[in-house]
Formats: C-alpha cells, sequence, structure tokens
C-alpha cells in the first residue's frame, strides 16, 4: 500500500495553502487528491473580481487567486491527483486492523439539519484512548481503485450548496431550476446560458454575484427573494451586484410554486409571516424561464461522518479543538468543510494555522485534545473551534443570529468574561472573530460566547 | 448654504462600511464611517462618478475549456458597463492562452486594459473533455 505523512483531501483553496504549508515545514511525503480534472476548486468558476484584498492587498478574481496557490504547490513539486475522488476514510489501528468505533453516537444524531437549529456537542469528553496511528484513505482514479495509508489526514473537501429538495418547494418538476454555483459553472466553464427570464431565490452571495453575471450577459433578471428578513449575502453585493443594475430583493417573501412542464414558465411567490410561514392571498405571479437557487451551503461531510468523526450539528462540520484537530487524533479540518467562510482569505489563513497544527502533530507525536467546551451563548448562532484544550492562544470564528450594530462580543467562564471586542456591526452573512488567550482560561468550564448589542464589556 | 448627506456602502472589501459623506455647497465636508482610506476615497468616488471593475468571459477555439474568464485593470465609469462588455465580447483567442495576458489595450480609449484570468491549455485528446 502506497503511505504518505500526509494525505490532503481536496485541492481548493483550504487543501492547495495546506499542502504549501505542510510542506514549508518540512514534510515530504504528502499526497493531495482532488476529485475534478484540475486543482482551484470553486475558485475556478469565480471570475469576478475581489478576491485577495486581505492577503495580498489586491483586488483579483477566484482564478487569478487559485493560481497563486497552484504554482506553489506545483512549484514546491508536492504529490497531487487529479480526477482522484476519496470514496472512504477509516481509522486504523499501528497493526494495519481497523479501529473500533470511534464513538456510540448514533447516526441519527449526526446527520446535518440546519433547520433544526440546537445543537449537538457529545458530553463525553474526547480522549486520546482510541487514537489510531494510521489512516486508511481509498479514492478512485483513473488507474483504479486504491489505497493509501497516512498518518495525518487533512479534510478540505469543501462546501456543496442546498438543492431545491432541501427546500421542499411545492409545484411541477420542469427543467430551469438550477442552483446558483451550478449555474455559475455553465457560464463560466462550460459557455452555456442558463435561460434568459430569470428568477432568484435566496439573496446568498453567489445568488447575488450570478444576478449581475446574467444581466451582463444579456438576460433580464426580475427579482432576488429572500424568505428572511435580512439580505442572507454581503451588503457589498446587494450595492454592485444589485442596485447598481436595478434588480429589486424583496424580503420576507419566498417562492410557493413552481410552474413548467417541458420548461419553467413561471414561478409564485408569496410573502412569509415572523415564522416564515406563506400568508394566504399574498401570492403573485411571474413568468420567467429559470429560477436561480442561493439558499445555502453545506460543509461536505459524508466522508467525515463515514469515518466516525464527531460533528457539530450548527455549523455542520466537524468538531475540533484549537488546533483545528477532529474527535479523530490525527484528523484535521479547515476551509467550508469546516464552517462556511464568506471570504477565501481566511480560508487560506485558516488552513494554514491547520497546516501548522499537522506538522506539529508529526513532530510530536500527537496534540493535546480538547477538553474544555465552547459554546455559543445569546446572539450566537455557531462557532469553531467547539473544544479547546487551553494550551495555547487562538481566536473564535462565530456568525450571530441576526444583524446587529454597536455590539459586544464576550468570552466568558463560569460568569467571569475572559475576552471581549466592541465592533460596529455584525450580519450572520459575516463571519466575526474574537481572539481569547490562553492564559485568561481557568479549570475546565465550558467558555460561552456571546454578541449582545450595547453589552457590558 | 445647503448641507446634504448620503451613506453609501462600500464595496472596496468584504467589511461592506457603511460611509457618510456630508456634501456641503456641492463639495465634501466631511466622510465618516470608512475603516480604511481606500473606503474613504470609494465614497469620494461614488459622489463625483462611481466607477465598477468587470468580468466576462470571451471564447476560446481548441482549448480545454470554450472560454476564458477576462477582467479589467482598473474599474471603468459604471455607465459605459454594457459598451465595455459588447467589445470585449467581439473578439475570441485560439488556446493555448495564458492568464495575465492583455487581451485589449486601453478599452474604448477608458484606459484600461482587458486582462485575462486563466490559463486555458490547448486539447490534448480527442477523448478529452470539459473540466
Amino acid at each position: 500500500m502506497r503511505t504518505a505523512d500526509v494525505v490532503i483531501v481536496g485541492g481548493g483553496p483550504a487543501g492547495l495553502a495546506a499542502a504549501a504549508l505542510i510542506h514549508e515545514k518540512g514534510i515530504r511525503e504528502i499526497l493531495l487528491l482532488e476529485r475534478e480534472k484540475t486543482l482551484g476548486g470553486v475558485l475556478r468558476q469565480c471570475i469576478h473580481d475581489g478576491f485577495g484584498l486581505t492577503r495580498f492587498q489586491e483586488a483579483m478574481s477566484g482564478p487569478e487567486y487559485a493560481k497563486k496557490f497552484i504554482e506553489k504547490v506545483q512549484k514546491l513539486g508536492i504529490p497531487y491527483l487529479t480526477n482522484a475522488s476519496v470514496i472512504c476514510i477509516e481509522p486504523s489501528r499501528e497493526d494495519g486492523q481497523k479501529a473500533a468505533p470511534e464513538d456510540d453516537i448514533p447516526a441519527s444524531a449526526r446527520i446535518c439539519d440546519k433547520t433544526g437549529a440546537s445543537g449537538h456537542i457529545p458530553e463525553k469528553q474526547l480522549e486520546n484512548s482510541n487514537a489510531s496511528r494510521y489512516k486508511i484513505v481509498t479514492y478512485v482514479s483513473p488507474s483504479g481503485l486504491e489505497k493509501v495509508r497516512t498518518r495525518v489526514l487533512i479534510l478540505a473537501m469543501g462546501c456543496r450548496e442546498r438543492s431545491r429538495g432541501a427546500l421542499a418547494i411545492p409545484g411541477e418538476r420542469p427543467p430551469g431550476v438550477f442552483t446558483a454555483g451550478v449555474a455559475q459553472s455553465y457560464m463560466n466553464l462550460y459557455n452555456h446560458m442558463p435561460g434568459k427570464e430569470v428568477i432568484i431565490l435566496g439573496s446568498g452571495d453567489i445568488g447575488m454575484i450570478m444576478a449581475r453575471r446574467l444581466t451582463l450577459e444579456g438576460a433580464s433578471v426580475k427579482a432576488v427573494f429572500e424568505l428572511l428578513p435580512y439580505p442572507s449575502g454581503l451588503p457589498r453585493n446587494m450595492e454592485q451586484c444589485l442596485n447598481d443594475y436595478g434588480i429589486p430583493l424583496y424580503l420576507n417573501t419566498t417562492v410557493t410554486d413552481i410552474h413548467g412542464k417541458d420548461r419553467l414558465r413561471g414561478v409564485t411567490v408569496s410573502e412569509v409571516d415572523e415564522n416564515q410561514k406563506p400568508i394566504p392571498g399574498t401570492e403573485r405571479e411571474y413568468s420567467c424561464d429559470t429560477l436561480i437557487l442561493s439558499v445555502g451551503l453545506i460543509p461536505e461531510n459524508e466522508l467525515t461522518i463515514d469515518a466516525g468523526v464527531r460533528m457539530d450539528d450548527r455549523t455542520c462540520g466537524p468538531l475540533v479543538s484549537e488546533y483545528l484537530e477532529t474527535s479523530i487524533p490525527g484528523i484535521f479540518a479547515a476551509g467550508n468543510v469546516l464552517h462556511v467562510h464568506d471570504v477565501v482569505d481566511f480560508v487560506s489563513e485558516e488552513a494554514e494555522l491547520m497546516a501548522e497544527s499537522a506538522a506539529l502533530y508529526l513532530a510530536e507525536g500527537g496534540l493535546p485534545r480538547g477538553k474544555i467546551k465552547v459554546e455559543p451563548g445569546n446572539g450566537v448562532s455557531q462557532l469553531v473551534p467547539q473544544l479547546v484544550t487551553g494550551t495555547r492562544d487562538f481566536e473564535i470564528s462565530l456568525r450571530v443570529t441576526s444583524p446587529k450594530k454597536n455590539l459586544t462580543l464576550t468570552v466568558s467562564q463560569g460568569g467571569k468574561v475572559i475576552a471581549s471586542r466592541k465592533i460596529k456591526k455584525a450580519i450572520p452573512a459575516e463571519m466575526a472573530r474574537i481572539p481569547v488567550s490562553a492564559g485568561s482560561l481557568s479549570g475546565e468550564e465550558a467558555l460561552i460566547v456571546s454578541a449582545e448589542e450595547g453589552a457590558r464589556v | 448654504m445647503s448641507l446634504k448627506e448620503r451613506t453609501y456602502t462600500c464595496i472596496v472589501c468584504p467589511n461592506s462600511c457603511e460611509i457618510t459623506v456630508k456634501i456641503r455647497d456641492g463639495s465634501v465636508s466631511e466622510v465618516s464611517g470608512a475603516s480604511c482610506p481606500r473606503g474613504e476615497d470609494y465614497a469620494r468616488q461614488e459622489i463625483l462618478a462611481p466607477v465598477r471593475n468587470i468580468a466576462t468571459t470571451v471564447l476560446v477555439r481548441g482549448g480545454s475549456i470554450p472560454l476564458c474568464s477576462v477582467r479589467l485593470s482598473r474599474p471603468i465609469p459604471r455607465e459605459r458597463i454594457f459598451d465595455a462588455i459588447s467589445a470585449i465580447h467581439e473578439v475570441s483567442l485560439d488556446a493555448p492562452v495564458r492568464a495575465g495576458t492583455v487581451l485589449i489595450q486601453d478599452l474604448l480609449g477608458l484606459g484600461v486594459d482587458v486582462l485575462l484570468t486563466r490559463d486555458v491549455p490547448a486539447l490534448e485528446g480527442p477523448f478529452q473533455k470539459n473540466e
């Protein structure tokens, strides 16, 4: 069996940044596996500009941002395979036998359902007892079914789009309904125009970017409808993708029926009440041949779940420590597979932080295990990391439950505030961050992270 | 004396700052809310004449994919966006092409170049499909 020190699953921004940094740390036995024909992940189809402002102080397109990392990986001679789809990850004991199941959480508890808001952090602490030294990665490539045994496994699979099926929109099932990312790949990689008269459901960033893209290529984008009382994407995209082109955004409104047989010919939209239930009598009809869905992204964790890694129902990603190590020692995660990001620069940064931890794991033969829970308090919907060791300073990345102004982020332990940060505004579309110093922690009581308007410091 | 106030959502970076500009007697008297100098420049420019960068694609013959993405070297006046798109669409290329290549110099006399933003290698064999 082929062996490696580090196997990276996914050749998008997280996998590429991790590969380069792992190599920088002197580790040479690396294998990066990418299922697409070329490296770059979703950046390949994100041709708009605005990438790299934080990291490179210049605005570039997605392909250009990806190219910087792809060229680095190629220049360093890091081994990678494209057209290689990982189908199974399994921890195995040192003797090569399959390890016992990592925990006894029923599969149902790990199934991610974002609509059910309650989170799930297992009571049982992470332990090193069941540590498996090696992981076996099975992948399919043009040369067949292959296996590689590795000491460190890096999860960098990114995320996928929520689809019509997940929304359960009633109505007929004609062609002409696309997720925003699929429409984006059709237009930007395959030269296919999805349609001429377009309605967009969901105000996620990709949906708004596609509203502009479709308009520039000659389509008529009639409106964007958002179920929530606030936009799901960044304000800058509302400004430059919708307002610039006079495309209206209707909040508290959703698509409640889809019409058409051989091709989509229209949709019914309805206003919704505060419980997001359609209000009878508010129906409006729109004719269109294309419906674009931009209704959320879901970390792609089927491999993670099958490997027995513990999951967080809030982020839909694995539970990790501040080393970005999962519940299985030696398996790490970063980027959109861990939690959905809004800015790629932070994905690269997070992947590098994770790669440093992975190098440390290899050098030390293991890392401290997270014992102290980090839990969302008032105003916080999700956060990473969820279990910390308290052995080094770290940063908590979080999302707020609703738009807030002049707010204070606080981290408290046992009623005592151990870190706080005032920020001018926060919206669910934007990840907020708060640094915590390891020295401020005492004992193993859970940390509670809150975001409150005008709160005490 | 006239005093006007306008608020802009900055598009320079994902922070999306809300920037308020006070205009006294036709000239900018105060800019507030920007968390960086680029934001302040953006708001001042937005009052004079909004500018935007745009991205589109051009056809590529014989490449691994049938098109190549492009963007502008600098933003152009917002009202010229559709003229710019039409001018760019008149051009097509033969693979292979390289990212960074200038496709059109001084687009429509606007003083900006159109740049290719990705490589498109030539199609290698008859069975190679799009990426």
